[in-house]
Formats: C-alpha cells, sequence, structure tokens
C-alpha cells in the first residue's frame, strides 16, 4: 500500500502541470482546426486525440504516483522492455505512410520508439549518476551510453523514422554534455570525422549521393518536401501579425499543409493566430522549461538531476526542432510537436515525463 | 520513507553549473525561432500573404520519357513521341463555364461533355490540372495558342506519346500501355491519374526498366495560372531501352510467309532459346490502346471470330497432331519397346474394341519400320507403339521436352497445354483411362495439347539435345548505352536418352523433308539440310469418312503444323508454324511456311556476312 504523504502534495508542482495542460488544451484546439471538414466540426481523430490526453493524465499521476528512486533499479530492465517492442514493431507492426512504426493492442495502436525515449533517458540517468564528478567525465563514459543509443536507434532508423533518432542522438549527446563531457573532445571528434566526408562523397556514385542527400535533407528535393517546406512558410507568414483567424487559415484548408495535424501543426496554429499567437504558444513553452529546469536544479540527488534534465532535453530538442523546420530554419525531419500534435503515444510519452518531472519535484525534501 | 535509498550522493557543483548553461543555450534557440517567426509574419507577411491568396507556387509534375524497344540489330519496335495536351486549372479562371465553352467551341467538343470531365474529378487536390484533351492535333494547337486570352487557366503541356511503328506485328509480345488504373495508382505512389503504363506484354513485363524517373518543376505563376518562372527543378531520367533477341528484317519474311492465314510461327536459336521471330496473326493494333481505345473498337475486336486478342503463341493450345510423333518415337525407341529394325504393318487402319482408328492414307502404308513411320507419318504404327508404350510413359516424354508445361517465357498468362495421363484422367474426369484414348494421344490427339511456344522449344530441344527458357530480351541498357541487366541463356531441360536413339529420330526428321516421300518435302531448302516433322491436327472428331478440308465448314478444317531446325547436323534455328482451320495438311500449308522462314534466316545471314566483308575489306586493290 502507498502511503501518500502530506508533505508530497504541498509540494505538487502546480505550475509544471498548469502550463502543460494549457499547451495540450490548445493543441486539441489546433488538431481540431487542422482535422475538421466541411460537415463535421469534430472529427474522429479529435475524439480520439482528447481520449489519449485523458489516458495521459492517468499516466502522469502513475508516474508520480511512485518514488522515482525506483526507476534506478528497474532503469535497464525498462529500457529491455522497450527494446523488446521496438524489435517486435520490426517483426510484426502495421505499416502507414511506408513506415513500420504501430503495433495494433485491440482499438488503439501505439508507437513504441516514443515509449523508447523515455526509457533511454531514465537508463542514461541511472548509468551516468554515479559517473558525475566535479571533474570531466572520463572518455571510457562514453561507452555505455553509446551502446545504450546503438540498438534502439538502429530499430528505429530501420522503421524508417529519421526524426524519432535525431531526437534519441540529440538527447543522448546534451546529456553527456551536461554530465561532463568535455567540449573540446566533441571538436576534435568533429575536426577528424568532417574531412573524411568529402573523401567518402567522391567515391559514391551520382544516385547514390542523391538518394542520401534527399534522406539528410529532404529539402534538397523541390517536389517533395521542398514544396512542403515552401508551403509551410507560406503557411507562417500569411498569418502575419494577428492571424487570419481560427479555423479560417486558407493554407490548411485548402491541403497545401502535408501532415497538418502532426508534424505541421505549428504551421495551422501560426497562420490562424498570427505573430501574437505564435509568441503566446512560445511563452507557454518557455514557462514550461523554466519549470524544468526549476525542477532539475532543486532536485535532490544526481539521478534526480540527470533524469529531471534529460527529460527536459528530450522534450526541448523535439520543440525546437519541430518549430525550427516548419519555419524552414531547419531540415525536414518528421518530429511531433510535444503537448501539440495528433498522436496518441507522442501525447501519453510526453504526460508521462511531466509526471515524472514532478515525481523529482515532489520529492527534493524527503529522505 | 523511501523504500530505495541506493546512491543518494550530493550534486556536484559542477553539475549545477552546467544547468545554468543549458538553460542559457535553450532560450537562446527560442529567441532565435521568435526571430524566425517575427521575419516571416511581419517583415515578409504581406508577400506570404499574396502567395497565399493565390497559391502562386504550383508543382508540374514532368512524366519521365519511357525507354524505347529495338530488335536485336537495333531497329525500332517502340518509341515515344512527344505530344501536347490541353490542360485546365478551375481557380485559375473567374468564370468557369465561360472559359469550358471557349474551349469546347475551339477543340469541337460539346460544352456538356467537357463540363461532365471537369466535375468528374472533383477528388482532386486544389490547382492540379485536369488534362481536357490529348493529343491535340497541329491546328487544335494552333488555335488554343491564338485564343488563349479567352481561355485563361488553359495550358498545354508537353507529354511523351507512345507509338508503336510495326502496328499488329509483334503485338502480343510488345503489348501495350494505357492509363494507371485506380489499383495501379494504388499500388505505386510514384503513378499519377493519367499517367500511361504498361498494360499487357513487354510493356508491363519491364515496366520498372521502361518507366524511368519522373522530373518536375516548382514554378511561380501569375493570377491566371500562367507560368511565370521556374523557381526549381528536377530533371526527368528517361526510361531503359530494352534490346530484344527478335531480328526485325527475319520477323517481317515470317509474317510475310504467312501472309493473311490465321496462325503462329516461333522461330528459336536452339542453342540459347533466344526468340528470333514471333508472328501471330491476326493481331491488334497497340497504337489504338495506347491513345484510349474506344468501346466500338474494343467490342469489335472481342466479337472477331478471328479472335485477334488472342496470344496464340504462348497461350493458344492446339492439339500437336502429327508432330507429337517425335516424341512417342524416342521414347519407344529409349524404352525398347520396338527397335530400328522392328516392323509394323499398316492396312489403312486399326481395329481397337469397338472403335476403328483410320490412317491418314486410306489404302494403308503396307510394312513400316520407326524411320519410314516417321517420314511417312504413319498412324497405324504410332498407334501400336503407343498402345505399346502406355500413356503414363509417353507423358514422361512429354514433360521431358517441355509439353504440359509452362516454358518460362517471361510473359503474363502462358499457357501450359495438356499432357494426359491415368491420374490426370482421374482428377479431371473422376474416370479411369481408357485404352483406346492411348491411340489418340499416339498421334497427338485426343486430350494432347500443346502451344506453338512449347513445340518450337520441343523442336529445339531434338536439335540441341537441351531445352531453354525461351527469352526475348538480349539485354537493358541506359539511354546512355550502359548495360543494366543482360540475359543469359538458362537451361532448363537436358534430354537423358543413349545417343542412338536421338540419332535415329533426327535421320528420320531429315529425311520427313529431304527423301522423295517424305511428308514435308515442301520444306526443303536449297543448299542447306534442314530436318522437320508434319502434323495435321484435327479440330472435330473424324466422321465416317476422311473429308477434304476444303469441303469443311471454315472452323471445322485442320489445323496444319510444321516444326523443322536447320542445318542438320549444325543446328542453328528451330522454327514451329501452326495454321489455323488451314485449307490443307502440315506438308501442304505449314512446311512451305516454315521452308520460307528458314530460307530467309540463311539468306540474311549471308547478306550480313557479305556486307561486313565489304565494310571490313583492306584497301589493296584501290589503284594508286
Amino acid at each position: 500500500m502507498l502511503r501518500i504523504d502530506r508533505r508530497l502534495i504541498a509540494h505538487f508542482d502546480w505550475p509544471l502541470l498548469v502550463s502543460a495542460l494549457l499547451l495540450i488544451g490548445c493543441g486539441l484546439l489546433t488538431v481540431l482546426s487542422a482535422t475538421h471538414t466541411a460537415g463535421h466540426l469534430v472529427s474522429g481523430l479529435l475524439a480520439r486525440q482528447t481520449l489519449w490526453a485523458g489516458l495521459g493524465l492517468v499516466g502522469l499521476l502513475a508516474a508520480l504516483s511512485f518514488d522515482y528512486h525506483w526507476l534506478e533499479r528497474y532503469a535497464y530492465g525498462l529500457y529491455a522492455v522497450a527494446l523488446v517492442l521496438l524489435l517486435a514493431t520490426a517483426v510484426l507492426g502495421s505499416s502507414g505512410g511506408g513506415a513500420r512504426r504501430w503495433i495494433a493492442l485491440g482499438p488503439v495502436s501505439i508507437q513504441p520508439s516514443e515509449f523508447a525515449k523515455l526509457a533511454l533517458v531514465v537508463a542514461l540517468a541511472r548509468y551516468l549518476h554515479r559517473q558525475v564528478s566535479d571533474g570531466a567525465l572520463p572518455l571510457r563514459a562514453l561507452l555505455v551510453p553509446v551502446l545504450l543509443l546503438a540498438p534502439a536507434a538502429l530499430l528505429v532508423l530501420k522503421q524508417p523514422d529519421l526524426g524519432t533518432v535525431v531526437v534519441l542522438a540529440l538527447t543522448v549527446a546534451v546529456v553527456l554534455l551536461l554530465a561532463g563531457l568535455r567540449l573540446r573532445f566533441v571538436l576534435i571528434v568533429a575536426a577528424i570525422l568532417v574531412p573524411a566526408v568529402p573523401q567518402v562523397w567522391h567515391h559514391l556514385k551520382p544516385y547514390q549521393q542523391r538518394r542520401i542527400s534527399t534522406f539528410i535533407n529532404p529539402q534538397a528535393d523541390p517536389l517533395g518536401a521542398g514544396y512542403h517546406i515552401i508551403q509551410s512558410q507560406i503557411a507562417i507568414g500569411s498569418g502575419g501579425l494577428e492571424g487570419k483567424g481560427y479555423l479560417h487559415g486558407t493554407q490548411n484548408r485548402l491541403n497545401f499543409l502535408p501532415e497538418q495535424h502532426t508534424d505541421f501543426i505549428f504551421s495551422v496554429f501560426a497562420e490562424e493566430w498570427g505573430f501574437i499567437g505564435a509568441c503566446v504558444l512560445t511563452c507557454l513553452y518557455v514557462v514550461l522549461l523554466l519549470r524544468c529546469f526549476i525542477v532539475a536544479t532543486r532536485a535532490r540527488d544526481t539521478f534526480g538531476v540527470l533524469l529531471a534534465f534529460g527529460l527536459t532535453a528530450m522534450i526541448f530538442c523535439q520543440v525546437v526542432v519541430n518549430i525550427g523546420m516548419a519555419t524552414g530554419s531547419m531540415p525536414v525531419v518528421g518530429i511531433t510537436l510535444p503537448f501539440f500534435s495528433y498522436g496518441g503515444s507522442s501525447l501519453l510519452a510526453c504526460m508521462v515525463a511531466i509526471g515524472l518531472l514532478m515525481n523529482v519535484s515532489m520529492r527534493r525534501f524527503t529522505f | 520513507m523511501s523504500p530505495v535509498s541506493l546512491s543518494q550522493r550530493e550534486v556536484p557543483l559542477r553539475l549545477r553549473r552546467r544547468l545554468t548553461v543549458a538553460l542559457g543555450v535553450a532560450l537562446l534557440c527560442f529567441l532565435l525561432l521568435l526571430a524566425r517567426l517575427w521575419d516571416l509574419e511581419i517583415l515578409r507577411g504581406d508577400e506570404m500573404r499574396t502567395l497565399s491568396e493565390n497559391n502562386r507556387i504550383r508543382l508540374h509534375r514532368v512524366q519521365a520519357t519511357r525507354g524505347t524497344v529495338v530488335d536485336r540489330t537495333g531497329q525500332v519496335l517502340i518509341d515515344s513521341r512527344p505530344s501536347f495536351d490541353a490542360v485546365l486549372v478551375p481557380e485559375d479562371t473567374h468564370n468557369v463555364e465561360l472559359t469550358v465553352e471557349n474551349l469546347a467551341h475551339l477543340l469541337n467538343q460539346s460544352a456538356a461533355e467537357m463540363h461532365a470531365l471537369i466535375t468528374q474529378t472533383s477528388a482532386r487536390p486544389p490547382f492540379e490540372e485536369i488534362t481536357v484533351r490529348r493529343d491535340l492535333s497541329w491546328d487544335e494547337l494552333v488555335a488554343l495558342e491564338t485564343h488563349q486570352l479567352d481561355l485563361p487557366g488553359v495550358s498545354m503541356q508537353i507529354t511523351p506519346r507512345r507509338s508503336y511503328p510495326l502496328g499488329t506485328k509483334l503485338a502480343h509480345l510488345l503489348g501495350y500501355v494505357g492509363e494507371a488504373s485506380s489499383q495501379d495508382l494504388a499500388a505505386d505512389a510514384r503513378y499519377h491519374m493519367g499517367d500511361l503504363v504498361g498494360k499487357a506484354g513487354l510493356e508491363k513485363r519491364w515496366e520498372s526498366y521502361l518507366r524511368g524517373v519522373d522530373g518536375g518543376q516548382q514554378v511561380e505563376v501569375d493570377a491566371l495560372g500562367r507560368k511565370l518562372r521556374v523557381l526549381r527543378e528536377v530533371e526527368e531520367a528517361p526510361g531503359d531501352t530494352v534490346k530484344l533477341t527478335i531480328d526485325l528484317d527475319l520477323q517481317n519474311a515470317a509474317s510475310q510467309a504467312l501472309g493473311d492465314r490465321d496462325g503462329a510461327i516461333v522461330v528459336l536459336n536452339p542453342n540459347s532459346g533466344e526468340i528470333l521471330a514471333l508472328v501471330d496473326h491476326p493481331s491488334f493494333d497497340p497504337n489504338v490502346f495506347a491513345r484510349g481505345v474506344h468501346p466500338n473498337e474494343w467490342h469489335a475486336l472481342l466479337a472477331d471470330k478471328h479472335r485477334p486478342l488472342n496470344n496464340r503463341v504462348a497461350q493458344g493450345q492446339y492439339p500437336p497432331g502429327s508432330t507429337f510423333k517425335i516424341i512417342v518415337a524416342t521414347a519407344a525407341l529409349e524404352e525398347g519397346i520396338i527397335n530400328p529394325f522392328t516392323r509394323i504393318h499398316c492396312p489403312g487402319g486399326l481395329q481397337f474394341g469397338n472403335h476403328y482408328f483410320r490412317c491418314w492414307k486410306k489404302g494403308g502404308h503396307g510394312s513400316m519400320n520407326l524411320h519410314e513411320a516417321l517420314v511417312q507419318s504413319c498412324d497405324v504404327f504410332f498407334y501400336q507403339v503407343a498402345q505399346r508404350l502406355g500413356i503414363d510413359l509417353i507423358a514422361k516424354y512429354a514433360h521431358t521436352f517441355g509439353l504440359g508445361l509452362p516454358t518460362g517465357i517471361d510473359l503474363e498468362h502462358e499457357k501450359a497445354g495438356t499432357i494426359p495421363d491415368t491420374n490426370w484422367k482421374r482428377r479431371r474426369f473422376k474416370q479411369p483411362w481408357f485404352a483406346g484414348e492411348t491411340l489418340s494421344a499416339g498421334i497427338g490427339q485426343g486430350y494432347v495439347t500443346a502451344t506453338p511456344l512449347q513445340m518450337a522449344n520441343m523442336i529445339a530441344m531434338v536439335a540441341a539435345g537441351k531445352r531453354f527458357r525461351p527469352q526475348y530480351v538480349k539485354q537493358i541498357e541506359t539511354p546512355d548505352g550502359a548495360v543494366v541487366r543482360n540475359e543469359t541463356p538458362e537451361v532448363i531441360g537436358t534430354l537423358k536418352v543413349r545417343p542412338t536413339t536421338l540419332m535415329q529420330v533426327r535421320e528420320a526428321l531429315r529425311d520427313v523433308v529431304n527423301a522423295p516421300n517424305g511428308t514435308g518435302k515442301k520444306a526443303r531448302l536449297n543448299d542447306i539440310e534442314a530436318a522437320g516433322k508434319t502434323g495435321t491436327s484435327q479440330v472435330v472428331k473424324m466422321g465416317k469418312e476422311r473429308v477434304k478440308s476444303t469441303q469443311l465448314p471454315w472452323q471445322q478444317r485442320d489445323h496444319a503444323w510444321f516444326v523443322a531446325y536447320a542445318p542438320f547436323d549444325a543446328p542453328e534455328i528451330a522454327v514451329a508454324t501452326l495454321v489455323e482451320h488451314a485449307e490443307g495438311g502440315g506438308g501442304a500449308i505449314a512446311a512451305p511456311i516454315a521452308r520460307d522462314v528458314m530460307q530467309a534466316y540463311f539468306q540474311l545471314k549471308k547478306d550480313r556476312e557479305n556486307a561486313k566483308y565489304a565494310e571490313n575489306r583492306p584497301a589493296v586493290d584501290r589503284p594508286f
């Protein structure tokens, strides 16, 4: 039986929860705008997403109900489960849009890669918290994080889901830097690898080069993503200062935006709410970001710091890359906007992450 | 209270410091994103709004030019030519009604019809072009160009069109293209509405090579949908060239040899399985399909009693008649049922049970050995031999020669023909095999059927001792001439019989053509020894009296066969000739056709060698 300490409730992190819920609310409104059709204001997708948000709330409460130090003990086990799920996806997953990303569980299908992100952060915190000291992170401490990342990254790359691989790698890199990896080391590795790239490149056949370049930077393909990115920029830009008004985005309504309810949902929002709306949304994310950092700095122990920071890094890498992609400042990789994009697994994973952050926050005074 | 307290170490100061740095970096990222949003929405907001209002940036797809198909000497069999389509973007015109009316007037079409076309494609994405007329004639093109001001939203688009210069010749092999069906569109994301895709024949089989890769342009258009400038472009990559094993000159000669008769000719290289010529007459014109076949034309093709849509070569199953005796003879010799000296008397027929099996020669052949029986195609001899062999041994040898099995040619819907045996009969009719049926099978009648392609491969096996998978593609090249794929001969069966058996059969086949009493003497060549076998297969069961073919109604006339190879001692070509409902038997009708084909082959070979010699002749005799 779990005893609920009154002190825990006193330390409930309301601002964190409220800013997350506000974002989810805005997200649902925008999903409505992105998916509504002439006859039906509320689409099936919106109903699904609302259900997932409810489920996410349960996940959030579950994630803060236990002492997060339990995670330390079961970190690797959890990660192994996540890998098995990814493997199962590769073998018997269902495909949609040319990729094999989902496993069907009765009426719902889940995307295991979203949960693999969480498990990776936990496993990483579990390993690194014994390695950090006041000195620099020793180089041998890199081996285990790389070994942890590799199988998940390969399985997800095979799906293929380049976006999630980017998030996984970026999160690991950011956490390693925080844990004390010297920037100097990163620069040296880059200095060795970068000159080698043109050498290899020249040995490739033109069609191989083209294939790689559209894979790394789909924007280079003016008929595919390159066209989408222009339309996304037009959507955002045409919003102007005040926007075209809710449910009145023309780019969105005429289906000029690709993946309008998932990867390009920010464009739908910015087209309808303009620069002012986009600023408000960005501010909401910044508030959430600040709360997350406060949790990380106030955490009682190193594991807590690394866990909280890892989750924060995971969420905000996605936010920055997604908005960067929609505004045409970064290459197009399929990444959802946390709390906002349509996608049950993504929403659930983000809410569980918030739950874990609140967990760390609540237990900062308990000994 | 915490149940676990593993290593709850103090948080290092350094870690806290780095956290602050990380927060700084994160805030900086957000600041940059805000700056970018300011740039897009405030600084360039008006420009972007104009772009979004008119949707000035469009995507034009440029369909790849389909690869050509050439014969083994490089002569063009299928080509692509550029053509103009009229396309309409309804969003670009303020008055769709008026534009459509003007357009319909210029193209001599009713406005209602054209309206129907436009409303039909309602599921299209906005601003996507609707093709209103394909392949504009020169006059139509000029008319549209001069009236462009009355036609806002209408533009001309260049698209490659398929052309088949041979017309009906070789049509069953070449196949045709047609507009992508909804299944095609669902199966492959690269296909778009209105694309031409291979629908039949090699056009379908080699689609992935012929297709090429589409290109496209991102273009900025003005308010009337006219192209202002190309923003970015991806060039199309034309499809690969498919080089066939067909020799067009020989093909034409064979086609001429068959003339107006219904039938099929297959010419193979017995040493590689390469198909040199493939005649199938009558046939259809793929050009009609490529431009879109009209329902009336389609019904006429279906109703034609000469069945032009039937692929006789690979799908037509005919009783092989006496050509089947080659197999029965081989089986009998190899199994020791008879030896070359065994003699059987032919009185003109054979009473078996309550049925009298006739020989084609009314008076009978008298006493015959195997050689003579093959040369003169004595039926009674083979009734007797077949009866001693039994149907299951006959079937085993027929399978060895590739009958009853698909040849494996790379074409859809190849038929395997039928080689009956006791099991087959039980499965098929739930009845035992009757001994009398073996007699019919022994002369290639009854249930036995085979395609002309199988018969060509059978005689090729007699010539070469092994059987190849028939191939019609030699190699595939990129438009620049780099070889993408090379077809290599593939042996799919070897004839495991004693050399003497094969020799005795071959010598008999040589005398079929070259002996004065041979049934195939009309196939004799001037200076080269050929070997072959005639066949006349009944379409309807023989009545009491044998009637002359010419006295029967057309559909009940016999089929005439001739299978041959040449030269006898070093075979280079194998030929199977079939004439449906011929005015005479295999020796009278099919043999001269095979002769013409073989003659043409050797003549072509000689001419080409001479031309080559003339080209390479050293210039010593040139006077100084």
